[in-house]
């Protein structure tokens, strides 16, 4: 037991005791009880943040060793990256929602799932071994379930739970796959091991299953293209949720487990494809969608989209400079997003409304949140400022895009074109950013349309949207300060080797990346103004191809299909089901015997027919073939009391005088209790016209059981003396070891009296039951 | 088989004539017309059980059979009552009146 399984354990302990706290003091937000904790687990992080940089982490402990399944954790430059940002942002969420959420909201329901979150997020990133990183990535699915849909009196809030969880449930699944094959072919389930093992996973025919399966997984969480759709739907959940699971952390854990992987799958010219293709269709496709939103919230979603496919084609160029610009992007998006969705949140509850085009002129009323909407969306912007973090990283995006040509032919293939759809995601990126600062606080007051007076938000409330707003200042003057202790160790175990992590502070006026960036910015003005020219586009593009019309339609599909194939099974008559079980038996016992069975009967062994044997076979057969025809019910009993007494002659004739016994008794017995129902039974009325074709069919099927049933025994006669019998035993020991002579009753009480006291049993219960039929039938007419 | 040629010859004389019988008394049971002639044939029909059993006991010459052929005769006569109860009154049990 290592600390770093403490720290990864600890929220989910800790959630335990959130009810309680939210009990305890009704006065104190119970966001003061939790702050603590993520506060506590980022200072630990950053104190072995030196040694790991130096040297990974790795600590065991043993789980299910059989299974090789063992809670192993593995702390190297890559996951702390992610485990500072998921306690650090995890803080600022926290103290922000402290303001955000009245107590009167279920705030112990609210940081239980937080806490469920944050420790299934460091698992996801700590864990080494694939299966326990699968558990983790199911609890962040899970605990963001329950936090999108926390005001879950809303419809939409449900909606939006039920469809994020759908989609990266159905994209975990399919990652166990790959997991399971992946496992499969290195032999082991460890990480770290299983990485060194390029070769053998690259050269093995399933690997382009498992690629794409893991890759299903990774764009589902990430919401990439075509996936990307839950995400403006879990806008629903409250704001300090959306900032920390949708701008910071759950969303990224796609991002993780691609870069974790890229180790191993980089050389593969399909993950170059499949990663940069989405990657960068995500970008474009995002930043193309959000100018065209009007919900604060749903922008900021479309945004992620597009930032994470950015990083996501990062990741997939593959060369140094792409992986430190992707690394540095996660941090950096993580800083400007977290506090533009802070500010969100802010703007909705200080004015009550997140509609962009009711909100006009707030730079009055809040000039702080203006100021720190102002850097972030710049810095989400890239604005040529370099003391923005923003700009700073897609510079580096314009390098590795313009340099792929270096790598390989396949990447030099499509060298060229690459820049041309980063550019594009880059102009509506800077767009939408203008856009979305522009647009609700400046413009004159007048033509706005507030529910509530808005006013300057809390100071508490700006603490958390602050700190990151800083943090992007501060990154984009020094970025140098991060690069060397968190970037670079991050970079290294991606690319499992040295890198060189000089981020430049200022890049030079004449270069390639500058001049890209200076025409995105050019082009996003253009493009920002002329924007309502857009609209017809708009129609046209998205138009009826939404990803949301897509899943709608399976959804409702898979319902409608499921409901009608249940209504054409499941026709509740009792005909229809029982010619299904008999068309089933036909098919697969006469397939059966069709296929592997000799049809060759033996007639050796059979046995001389007497003529009168002949005489009472007809009798029943006759008896047997009219009850077809008759409609009479008590003529119809009667006709089948003579084949139950032809049976009980057969016996005799077989020499069976107990069976004849008991036969003619039952027979007696049954026709006596038909006797009794018909009584209370309407007449038996002719059966009602039917289809022919239905008639023809139900014939088919009744003489094809018929068929069946008697090839079946007759063939089933050649094995009967394949194995010696065991009657003559019977015969020989059931007078000196059982006492009887009657060797029938010595084998039903003495050699298998089990079954007969079971028998009993049968009988003893249906008595029981009639008895109870008939009985509680009556208390119920009393009632 | 066993036994000597003339009781196998006397035998099968008999059970000749006894499906004969049974054959004639099941036409009467399928066609009717009314539902007495039917009791009346089934019960018929167990009495040729009864000689049939008979029959093939002595054939093949067992003792083990004189059981079913008591158990015939009651059974034929219950199951004939409770058939003329049903037909008369509409019910084989009556409830108590009290």
């Amino acid at each position: 037991m290592h600390l770093l399984h403490v720290a990864i354990v600890l929220p989910l302990m800790y959630a335990l005791f959130a009810g309680l706290f939210a009990r305890w003091k009704r006065t104190i937000h119970t966001g003061w009880f939790i702050l603590p904790l993520p506060a506590l687990l980022f200072i630990y992080f950053i104190s072995i943040l030196p040694g790991v940089s130096q040297a990974p982490l790795f600590a065991s402990l043993h789980w299910i060793p059989s299974l090789n399944i063992n809670f192993d954790v593995y702390a190297d430059g890559l996951a702390l990256l992610f485990s500072l940002l998921i306690t650090g942002i995890g803080s600022l969420v926290i103290l922000y929602s402290i303001f955000y959420l009245h107590t009167s909201e279920k705030l112990g329901h609210f940081y239980t799932y937080l806490l469920i979150f944050m420790s299934a997020m460091l698992g996801i990133v700590l864990s080494d071994n694939l299966f326990v990183l699968y558990t983790f990535w199911e609890l962040t699915s899970i605990s963001s379930f329950l936090l999108i849909g926390f005001w879950n009196h809303r419809d939409k809030a449900r909606y939006g739970a039920q469809k994020s969880l759908l989609i990266t449930v159905a994209g975990g699944l399919s990652m166990l796959g790959a997991f399971f094959m992946l496992s499969h072919v290195t032999g082991t389930s460890s990480i770290r091991t299983l990485l060194l093992q390029t070769e053998t996973i690259l050269e093995h025919p399933l690997f382009p299953v498992m690629l794409i399966l893991i890759l299903f997984g990774a764009f589902a969480k990430s919401a990439q293209f075509p996936f990307h759709i839950w995400l403006p739907d879990a806008m629903e959940a409250p704001t300090p949720v959306s900032a920390y699971l949708h701008s910071a952390t759950m969303v990224k854990a796609g991002l993780y487990l691609v870069a974790r992987f890229s180790m191993a799958f980089t050389p593969s010219d399909l993950f170059f494809i499949l990663v940069t293709g989405v990657g960068l269709l995500t970008l474009c496709w995002g930043s193309y969608l959000a100018l065209k939103q009007t919900d604060l919230k749903a922008i900021l979603a479309y945004s992620t989209i597009s930032q994470l496919g950015m990083i996501m084609a990062m990741l997939g160029f593959g060369s140094s400079t792409a992986i430190l610009g992707a690394v540095f992007h996660i941090f950096n998006h993580a800083t400007f997003k977290g506090s533009l969705f802070m500010v969100a949140g802010i703007i909705d509850h200080e004015t009550g409304t997140r509609d962009i085009r009711r909100l006009r002129g707030l730079l009055t009323f809040m000039p702080i949140t203006a100021t720190l909407t102002l850097i972030a969306t710049f810095s989400m912007a890239g604005v040529p400022m370099p003391i923005l973090n923003g700009f700073l990283s897609k510079e580096m995006f314009f390098t590795a895009a313009t340099e792929l040509a270096k790598e390989g032919s396949l990447q030099a293939a499509v060298a060229p074109y690459v820049p041309i759809f980063a550019v594009f995601g880059s102009i509506f990126t800077f767009a939408y950013s203008m856009f979305l600062f522009f647009r609700p606080f400046t413009g004159s007051k007048d033509e706005a349309d507030f529910p509530n007076k808005p006013h300057e938000a809390p100071a508490g409330m700006l603490i958390s949207p602050s700190i990151l707003v800083a943090l992007v200042i501060v990154i984009g003057l020094f970025p140098n300060l991060i690069a060397g202790v968190l970037l670079a160790p991050a970079t290294e175990s991606i690319l499992g080797g040295k890198a060189v992590t000089d981020i430049y502070f200022w890049h030079g006026f004449f270069n390639l990346p500058f001049l890209l960036s200076c025409l995105v910015a050019t082009a996003g003005i253009l493009v920002y103004f002329f924007r309502k020219r857009l609209d017809g586009m708009y129609r046209i593009l998205p138009g009826k191809a939404s990803g949301n019309r897509l899943f709608d339609g399976l959804v409702y599909s898979l319902e409608a299909g499921s409901s009608r194939v249940n209504g054409r099974i499941m026709t509740g008559s009792l005909t229809d089901y029982f010619q299904i079980i008999l068309v089933f038996f036909v098919g697969v016992v006469g397939y059966t015997i069709v296929e592997k069975m000799p049809l060759d009967f033996m007639s050796s062994q059979l046995a001389s027919v007497e003529w009168y044997e002949w005489l009472i076979l007809l009798v029943i057969g006759l008896s047997a073939i009219v009850t077809l025809f008759i409609h009479h019910r008590i003529a119809l009993i009667l006709v089948i009391g003579v084949t139950g007494y032809g049976v009980a002659l057969l016996f005799v004739m077989f020499r069976a005088p107990d069976l004849a016994l008991t036969q003619l008794v039952i027979e007696t017995v049954t026709v006596a209790l038909f006797l009794l129902c018909f009584a209370h039974m309407p007449r038996l009325e002719k059966p009602g016209k039917k289809a022919p074709i239905r008639k023809i069919l139900q014939i088919v099927l009744s003489v094809g059981v018929g068929v069946i049933v008697a090839v079946t025994g007759i063939s089933s006669f050649r094995f009967g003396d394949q194995f010696e019998k065991i009657s003559a035993y019977f015969l020989e020991t059931s007078y000196t070891l059982g006492g009887g002579k009657n060797v029938v009753n010595t084998i039903l009480v003495d050699m298998r009296g089990l079954d007969t006291m079971l028998e009993i049993a049968v009988l003893g219960l249906a008595a029981i039951g009639i008895y109870v039929m008939i009985k509680v039938r009556d208390r119920e007419e009393l009632k | 088989m066993t036994g000597t040629p003339i009781l196998m010859a006397s035998t099968s004389i008999g059970l000749i004539i006894v499906s004969v019988s049974i054959a004639m008394l099941l036409i009467r049971v399928i066609i009717g017309p009314t539902l007495p002639d039917r009791a009346a044939a089934l019960d018929t029909l167990g009495i040729n059980l009864i000689a049939m059993a008979g029959l093939l006991a002595i054939r093949l010459s067992t003792i083990h059979f004189n059981d079913v052929i008591l158990l015939i005769a009651i059974l034929t006569f219950i199951g004939t009552v409770a058939l003329a109860k049903f037909l008369v009154k509409g019910v084989v049990i009556e409830r108590n009146s009290r």
